[in-house]
Order: structure tokens, then sequence, then C-alpha cells
């Protein structure tokens, strides 16, 4: 692959002659990954030079690297030369006209999630009325926004808007090698989310994905980007709390935070993609790469996710608490079911002095899925006095489920304190007893002894998204029980 | 109200109730005793629908309808309520939380509104009152660290907020403190009434002064083999189960535990 900067400048050339964009038989590349492909990419979303050069280096170490095999899960070999790496965002004709062309079993998902009407419309991605979809929603949040100077945008927006920005922080926290994904992603992200906090302020919002679900088909490569300057404070909500069925197979994003001095950000999702069916057919392959950079000191930033959807999760939102006296949490509820697996943790990386972390993860396994926690908590030299606790509790539901858990410590300052704890219970027949002795459902006794052993991460989310995350498990857990 | 035929039962192969037959009519308090493992619990556990055992003959019908047709919690919804002789915990699930649950649950197939979370406190602060237990113990988890005589307490306080027809109450005086035991009993007492019938297995003829029943009876071997009125209490505490000729290895169960 020695394709040199001219000839990329001319392949990017051509396809703008091509006019490629109004080109509706084209709308979606071919499958199969190279440099020219990704110069196509650029080329349709305008990107400057340094732009592509940048996912021109990624790719080409990305060929370099191999795909991970250490995760606790089995999934068929991915072959990226029959992806397409890029599908034009769907123009209103090509969408559901109304909901009766929408499939009976999502909606029937919304309902029970209690989404309202016009929301499920949108959700299931129908042409919605503009003037509803981006006039009212862009006025009701991007004006406080602007105002504060927060800067909330897609990441292409960015790179054109924000670019000094952009080239000092992207892959910064996750380099492009930093790992395969990470490097697939980095070449071919189609899109994703920018947000800027200046100093000293606080965001007067929770910032949403969901806003965007609609103005932006972000498509299968999301690209995150956060940036908390000195003293500012954001929280941002990831994925919505509706399944989103998707034909796509592979899921690779990479999600950034940049936490300066006495910064915080709380990052939370809620994952539900579409995890196959009951058989484990289908479903979504969920390879992300989440790491946030405590620079500053006296800097904190949370995770808290729900991840009860994807055939397979493969994720570690992580810390890398540089910046002394700061602070990094996770808090992790995984669910599967059926024939789901997971193999889902966080790496807590102290360097600078007392920081501290606190990992809190609960691991859910039914019907015969595989659940895996695999943390790894480190400690550099420079980590005098740092602190670490772990909390690590799996629940079984049924007896053909498993759970692992993969606790690493690696310490090189004997200053440094670590906490752990574990435990593995089931759903036992005695406390199913109980409730169905009290009137109560078998299914709604299964979701309720599950809500409950969750409790502690979904007091971290914020109020109406721990609803609905606890009114998603009970829909994922369907079918569990019997 | 609640009759039983011939009823058989056994866990693991292992026969354990042989033919139980009793009446007990609405209003009615009936006491079971005897010895350790003579099938008290199994008898409860049975009635309540526990799939771990079997039944393999026999029926019982309450208020004529075919009880061992219905599932465990279409049977509480009937109004068959259960005290546990060892109430299990739920840890993270709030005892409030749970309650409510089981009472919407039975709201709901009477076809009555539920009941919203302030209302429900209401009710359950004042219940818990009633059996002399801290409202506190609302906001912990299921029987989650309770002692043994806060989980009997819990166990009272649930048949009082769920006002069964039929109240299964399994060895509810067992390690109760001398107050409490008045506590538990009030409670008991509260719950007497001429449309419900309570079942009562107890090893002592003490409670039985303070839950006065109609009838107690005797089970040893998975079967009842005497019945009578409040004065067999008062023999069997005298004279033991000894002069009812109940065969060594009918009690032997209990001593193989
Ligand atoms: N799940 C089970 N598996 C095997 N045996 C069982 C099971 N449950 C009950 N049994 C046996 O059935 C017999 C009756 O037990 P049960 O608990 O009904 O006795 P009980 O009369 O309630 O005794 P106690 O006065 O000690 O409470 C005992 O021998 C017991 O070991
Ligand atoms: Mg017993």
């Amino acid at each position: 692959m020695a394709t040199t900067d001219t000839e990329v400048n001319e392949l990017i050339k051509r396809e703008y002659e091509y006019g490629f964009v109004t080109d509706i038989e084209s709308d979606t590349f071919e499958p199969g990954l190279n440099e020219d492909v990704i110069a196509r990419l650029s080329g349709i979303k305008k990107e400057p030079e340094w732009m592509l050069e940048w996912r021109l280096k990624a790719y080409r170490r990305w060929l370099e690297m191999d795909e991970p095999d250490w995760a606790h899960v089995g999934y068929p070999k991915i072959d990226y030369d029959s992806i397409s790496y890029y599908s034009a965002p769907k123009r209103p004709e090509d969408m559901p006209q109304s909901l009766d062309e929408v499939d009976p079993e999502l909606l029937k998902t919304y309902e029970k999630l209690g989404i309202p009407l016009h929301e499920r419309e949108k959700l299931a991605g129908v042409a919605v009325d503009a003037v509803f979809d981006s006039v009212s929603v862009a006025t009701t949040f991007k004006e406080p926004l602007a105002k504060a100077g927060v800067i909330f945008c897609s990441i292409s927006e960015a790179i054109q808007d924000y670019p000094e920005l952009v080239k000092k922080y992207l892959g910064s926290v996750v380099p492009a090698g930093d790992n395969f994904f990470a490097g697939l992603n980095s070449a071919v992200f189609s899109d994703g989310t920018f947000v800027y906090v200046p100093k000293g302020v606080r965001c007067p919002m929770e910032l949403s994905t969901y806003f965007r679900i609609n103005a932006a088909n972000t498509g299968q490569f999301e690209r995150t980007l956060i940036i908390a300057e000195d003293s500012s404070y954001v929280s941002y909500l990831e994925g919505c709390t509706a399944p989103m069925r998707d034909e796509n197979q592979l899921h690779a994003a990479v999600v950034e935070l940049v936490a300066l001095d006495d910064a915080q950000i709380k990052y939370s999702t809620v994952q539900n993609w579409y995890p196959g069916d009951e058989n484990g057919k289908g479903g979504i392959f969920n390879f992300v790469t989440k790491r946030g950079a405590c620079i500053g000191k006296n800097s904190k930033i949370s995770w808290t996710q729900v991840e009860t959807g994807s055939a397979v999760t493969w994720k570690y939102p992580s810390c890398v608490l540089r910046g002394d006296n700061s602070v990094g949490e996770f808090y992790s509820v995984a669910l599967t079911n059926n024939y789901q697996q997971a193999d889902t943790g966080t790496k807590m990386i102290h360097l600078g002095k007392n920081t501290s972390s606190t990992i809190i993860s609960k691991g859910i396994s039914a019907g015969k899925s595989s659940n895996a926690y695999r943390g790894l908590v480190k400690f550099g030299p420079g980590a005098e006095g740092a602190r670490n606790f772990t909390q690590c509790d799996s629940l079984l539901i049924g007896d053909r489920c498993g759970a692992h858990t993969f606790p690493y410590i690696e310490s090189k300052n004997k200053s440094a304190i670590v906490e752990h704890e574990a435990t593995t219970s089931k759903v036992s027949d005695e406390q199913m007893f109980l409730c169905r002795q009290r009137g109560i459902d078998p299914e709604q006794a299964v979701s309720m002894i599950v809500n409950g052993f969750c409790k502690e991460v979904f007091k971290e989310l914020p109020m109406e998204f721990a609803v609905e995350a606890g009114k998603l498990l009970e829909v994922s857990l369907e079918g569990s029980v019997g | 109200m609640l009759s039983i035929k011939n009823l058989h039962a056994s866990v693991e192969g292992k026969e354990i109730l042989k033919g139980i037959n009793l009446e007990i009519k609405a209003g009615e308090v009936h006491a079971i005793m005897g010895p350790n493992g003579s099938g008290k619990s199994t008898l409860s556990q049975v009635l309540a629908g526990n799939e771990a055992f079997e039944v393999t003959e026999g029926e019982v019908t309450l208020n004529g309808e075919n009880l061992l047709e219905l599932e465990t919690e279409e049977r509480a919804r009937e109004g068959v309520f259960l005290a546990f002789q060892y109430p299990v915990e739920i840890p993270g699930v709030s005892n409030l939380q749970f309650l409510r649950t089981a009472v919407n649950a039975l709201r709901h197939h009477r076809g009555e509104s539920e009941m919203n979370a302030a209302e429900f406190m209401k009710l359950a602060k004042e219940v818990s009152r009633q059996v002399d237990l801290d409202p506190a113990f609302l906001k912990r988890g299921v029987n989650q660290g309770f002692s043994g005589g806060e989980k009997k307490r819990n166990e009272i306080m649930q048949a009082l907020l769920l006002q069964p027809k039929l109240a299964i109450l399994d060895e509810t005086d067992s390690g109760l403190d001398i107050d409490a035991l008045q506590v538990v009993s009030n409670g008991v007492n509260a719950l007497r009434a001429k449309d419900r019938a309570i079942l009562m297995v107890t090893h002592y003829q003490r409670l039985l002064n303070h839950i006065v029943p109609d009838y107690v009876h005797v089970l040893a071997g998975g079967r009842i083999v005497k019945s009578g009125g409040r004065e067999l209490a008062l023999e069997l505490e005298e004279r033991g189960y000894g002069w009812l000729g109940i065969k060594e290895e009918e009690t032997a169960n209990s001593s193989a535990n």
C-alpha cells in the first residue's frame, strides 16, 4: 500500500468529479477497504488534508495489527473486505413513511418501554416532519448551550469548524495504534459527537445523543470526543434507551474523554443494540474502545454503563489518572441472555499522586449466555498514596449460563492500596417461590430481583434514565424464566 | 373453605405426605403439631404450590376451586398465604418495593387500581407498627440481615397487608422472645375473621394460650394421627407424642437430618 499523497489527492478529486453525493446508485460504497476507499470517504465529508492523512496513517498501522483473541468470547471470523465502509444517510423518501411499515416486534418493545408515539417514529427511523425533527429540537437545546459557550456538534462539523481542537485532542487518549478496533475506527470513522466545555462552565443540561438520533445516521464506526476545560462539568448520555435494531454486524466505536484541572465528566451509556434472536442468530458485534484521561489535577471521570444488547460485547471504559488527586469511576451493569456474550470491564491506570478509583461491576447472566468481567488496576511508580476499590458481583439466572471474573492488578508503587470484593449468586428457587407465593408474576419477580442487584449502579444514572434502564432489563430478561 | 382429601406428596422420589385429610371452615383456626420431620412444612409448602414437591394423589380445594391446578402465584391471588418457617432474603430489593409489588399484584387480580408509592407507604407504616416493627425495616432489603424474630414479624406484617382467605403460618412462633410472641399473637388474632381460615403449625402449646385454636391436629409420619380441641395440645405437652403410638421410624426422619 505505497500510495503517495499526490495519488491520494487525485483520487479525492476524481471522486468529486463523479458527483458522488448526487449519484443515487452509489449511495453505499462497494464492500472492501483500501486507501482509495478511505480517500473517497474523506472526500465526501470534505475533510481537510490533515484529516485524511491522519486516517491513512491509522489505516497503515491497522494493516500491521492482529485482531485480539484474548477476550472470553467466540464469534465467526470477520471479513473486513465484506463490509461497506460508507453509506450515505437515508433520504426521507427511502425511510418508512409511517409506523405501519416498521417491524411490529420493534414497535412492541417501544410500547413496553413506554416511549411516546411521536418518539417511537423517530427511533424507528420513520421520516418525520422536518419542522418537528430539527427546528424545535434545535431551539430547545442549542440556544442555552451556545449561551454557555458549550460546543455540541457532530465530529464531522467539528473537523470543519474547530480543527485546532480536534487536531490537538483526537487520538490523544486512544491513539490509532492502541488496538485493532481502535485502529480500524481511526481509519474509517463515519461520524460521531464532539463536545467542548470551556473553562469554568457547568454545562446547563445533560447532553444526549438521543437528540441527534435522526440528525445524523452515525453508522457503525462512531467517534466521540469530549473535552472539559479547567473547572468545567458535563454529563453526557449515550445511546437511547430504545433498542435500535441495525442490520450492520460490526460496531467499532471509539470514545475519548479529556478532563483538565478540576474538571468533571460523567458519561452514561445505555446500550441495547440488537442481541440476536433466542437461537443466537444475528445481532451486533460491539467492539468499543472508551477511555478518559484525567489530565488535570483534581479532575474526575465517571463511566456508568448499562449493557443489555449486542450479540458480542467487547468493551472496557477506562480512566488514565494522570493528574494528582484525580478520580476515576466505573459503574457497570452487563446483562446477557440467550446466546449473548459479553467481555467487559475497565482499566484504571493510576499515574498521579493520591489518585483514586472505584469499580462497581454487576454481571447478570441468563439463558445460555456468557458474561465476563475483565479489569485492570495499575499503579505507576509515581502513584503515591493511590487507592482502588473494586466490587464485582455476578448473578446467575438458571444453570446453563456462565460468569467469569478476571481481575488484574499491577503495582509499581508500594504505598498504593487495593481492595477487591467479588461475589457470585443465583436467583434461587426459594426467592422465586417467595415472590410467587405473594402473587408476583415470575417474570416480574426476576426483574425485581435483578433490579435490586443493580441498585448501586442505577443510582449513578440520571433519574429518568434509571427508570428506563430498569424497564430495559425487564424487556431483555423476557423468556429467561421457566 | 379448605378441603384436603387423601393428599400424597413426595420430594425427590421420597413420599412425605401419606394421605392427609383435613377440612377447615371459614372463621376457624386449626393448629397442627407433630414431631420434627413429620411433614408439617411439606404440607404448608404443597398447599402454597412449591414445585419442589410432587403431588402424587389426592385433592385440595379452596372454596370449591381445585387448588392443585393453579400456579403458585395464582393460588396467592386466590387468597392463599404462607408465612415461611425460614423466610429467604432478597438482597437489594427493598421490603417496601417487594410488598407494594405483591399488594398491587393482588389488587390487579381483583380489578382494583394500583396503589401509588405514597398511599402504600402510609398503609405499610401502619401495619409495621401493628407488629412492632420499626418502619425503617421497610427500607431494608427483604429479610436482609433481619434477626430470626424480625423475620417472623415481617411475615405477619405481610399477612396483615395481603389479607388472605387462607393463612398458613409455619412455626411463626418459634424463635420469638416473650414480648415478640405477644406481638405476633396479637397480629394473628387480628387476622382472625369469619371469612378467613388459619392453619397454624406450632410446636408449643404456649402459643395456643394466646391464639386459641378451634381444632388441634397431630401430624406424624405424613398422616394426621389425632385430632381434637385445644385440650389436645395440653395433653401433648404433658405426655409427649409417645402415647399416640407413633412408631420410632416415623419420627426417625428428624434424627436423620
Ligand atoms: N427438598 C427436600 N429434599 C429432601 N427431603 C426433604 C425436602 N423437604 C423436606 N424433606 C424431608 O421431608 C420430611 C418432612 O419435612 P418437613 O420440613 O415437612 O417436616 P416438619 O414437620 O416441618 O419438621 P420441623 O418440625 O422440623 O419443621 C423430612 O424428613 C425432610 O427431611
Ligand atoms: Mg417445618
